[in-house]
């Protein structure tokens, strides 16, 4: 190959201001069909949580019923789930804690003299720190604009680290997908105006949705007003499902 | 006439470069998915695929659109809090179709349905209404004495 100096910067200089080029160009033919979501939902003023009062909650497992049946949730598998806590002593005891089918059919009455008992409704906590999404290793998990930890099911390999990583065990292999699912704070509902299903559907209102960015919300009374508790804050999730009234001993 | 001796042959490893990039260019834009980096190291159009997930319980506010009588009736009584499809279930289909008629909602099961928070149970809350229902009734249809809508009997 016998190229002289001229040529060879010529061909170099058309090949440097060229390649940019054709990316962009490729990246334009491609932005048409990038949606931007041009509709009234705005992302970047909402910031979803939600918040759980331990005192209303009765343990009727109406949540868990709504929430398999909006999200198809595979049976034995449970986005949301309620725990029934009997607690003996605070000594070295280990509070006794069960869930059957998830609370979706409530529980047998538990009574035990002496013993405090109590439910707690469970569900994706929303973290805004997710250990989830930090371990994906795709970028098929992750924390929207709006602060709801979803799954591109379509790009999630099935490697199960996010299963592990979760430290509140929300996450589980869909059987037939085999991907990961999770509660998705009923997205597809709350970016219509409406609420999730299981709040919808909670008859005490033990559970209530909440926007932290609208100031007319509710949730911030709610938060000024009561005692409230993230679980395991230890681990700096910034879990954003609060729970008023909730004892020590739920993990 | 050559600038120094080895003009040559860096020009064809630069050359062999710029093809390396070019060809990396290229197969990036193939090989990541499209509005990868949209909002953040994931598929921006993934949002708008979750959000396209239809929806099974319709919400309080349509229900009362067309049942403001009921409405009305359950936000003058204790259970003004129970959301309408917590009893009748996932209506959805119901409120959406153009015949309503067509899809009407089953009539709850009362007994199984008020037993599902009113059975006594130690772990519920101990100033939530709840009884033992063969003490309370003797097997009686919870709706002989209770109105769903308006509980408290004779209001």
């Amino acid at each position: 190959m016998s190229l002289t100096r001229r040529e060879l910067i010529e061909k170099a200089t058309k090949f440097i201001l060229l390649t940019p080029a054709a990316a962009a160009a490729l990246e334009a033919l491609d932005s048409g069909s990038i949606d931007t979501m041009p509709d009234k939902y705005k992302q970047a003023e909402h910031w979803w949580a939600m918040t759980i009062d331990v005192e209303k909650c009765i343990g009727c497992g109406a949540c868990v019923q709504a929430c398999a049946k909006e999200n198809q949730v595979p049976d034995g598998h449970y986005r949301t789930w309620v725990e029934r806590y009997v607690i003996d002593g605070y000594g070295d005891e280990q509070p006794e804690v069960d869930s059957p089918d998830g609370g979706m059919h409530g529980f047998p009455d538990k009574n035990r003299p002496g013993a405090k008992t109590f439910f707690v409704p469970k569900l994706c906590n929303h973290c805004a720190t997710s250990p989830c999404v930090q371990v994906c290793p795709v970028g098929a998990t992750f924390e929207s604009p709006d602060g709801v930890v979803l799954v591109d099911e379509s790009y999630c390999l099935g490697c199960r680290y996010c299963v592990q990583a979760c430290p509140y065990g929300c996450r589980y292999i869909h059987p037939e997908k085999q991907t990961v699912d999770k509660c998705t704070l009923c997205y597809h509902r709350i970016t219509k105006g409406l609420t999730t299903a299981c709040c919808e559907v909670c008859p005490t209102q033990a559970r209530v949705l909440a926007d932290l960015k609208n100031p007319n919300d509710p949730v911030h009374e709610f938060l000024r007003n009561n005692a409230v508790q993230v679980l395991k804050p230890h681990m700096a999730t910034h879990s954003k499902v609060y729970y008023r009234n909730l004892d020590g001993a739920v993990r | 006439m050559r600038w120094f001796r080895d003009a040559g042959h860096l020009g064809r490893v630069a050359l062999l470069l710029l093809l390396g990039v070019g060809l990396f260019v290229v197969a990036r834009h193939f090989a990541v998915p499209r509005g990868f980096g949209q909002y953040g190291h994931y598929r921006g159009p993934v949002l708008k695929e979750i959000r396209a997930h239809p929806v099974s319980y319709a919400g309080r506010e349509v229900c009362e659109g067309c049942h403001s009588d009921v409405a009305e009736k359950l936000a003058g009584g204790r259970h003004k809090t129970v959301g309408c499809e917590s009893c009748h279930g996932a209506q959805a289909a119901h409120a959406n179709s153009d015949d309503p008629g067509a899809h009407k909602p089953p009539l709850p099961n009362a007994l199984a349905l008020c037993a599902r928070c009113h059975q006594q149970n130690h772990s519920k809350p101990k100033n939530f209404p709840q009884v033992d229902a063969m003490e309370h009734s003797g097997g009686e249809k919870c709706t002989s004495c209770h109105n769903p809508h308006q509980p408290k009997p004779g209001a």
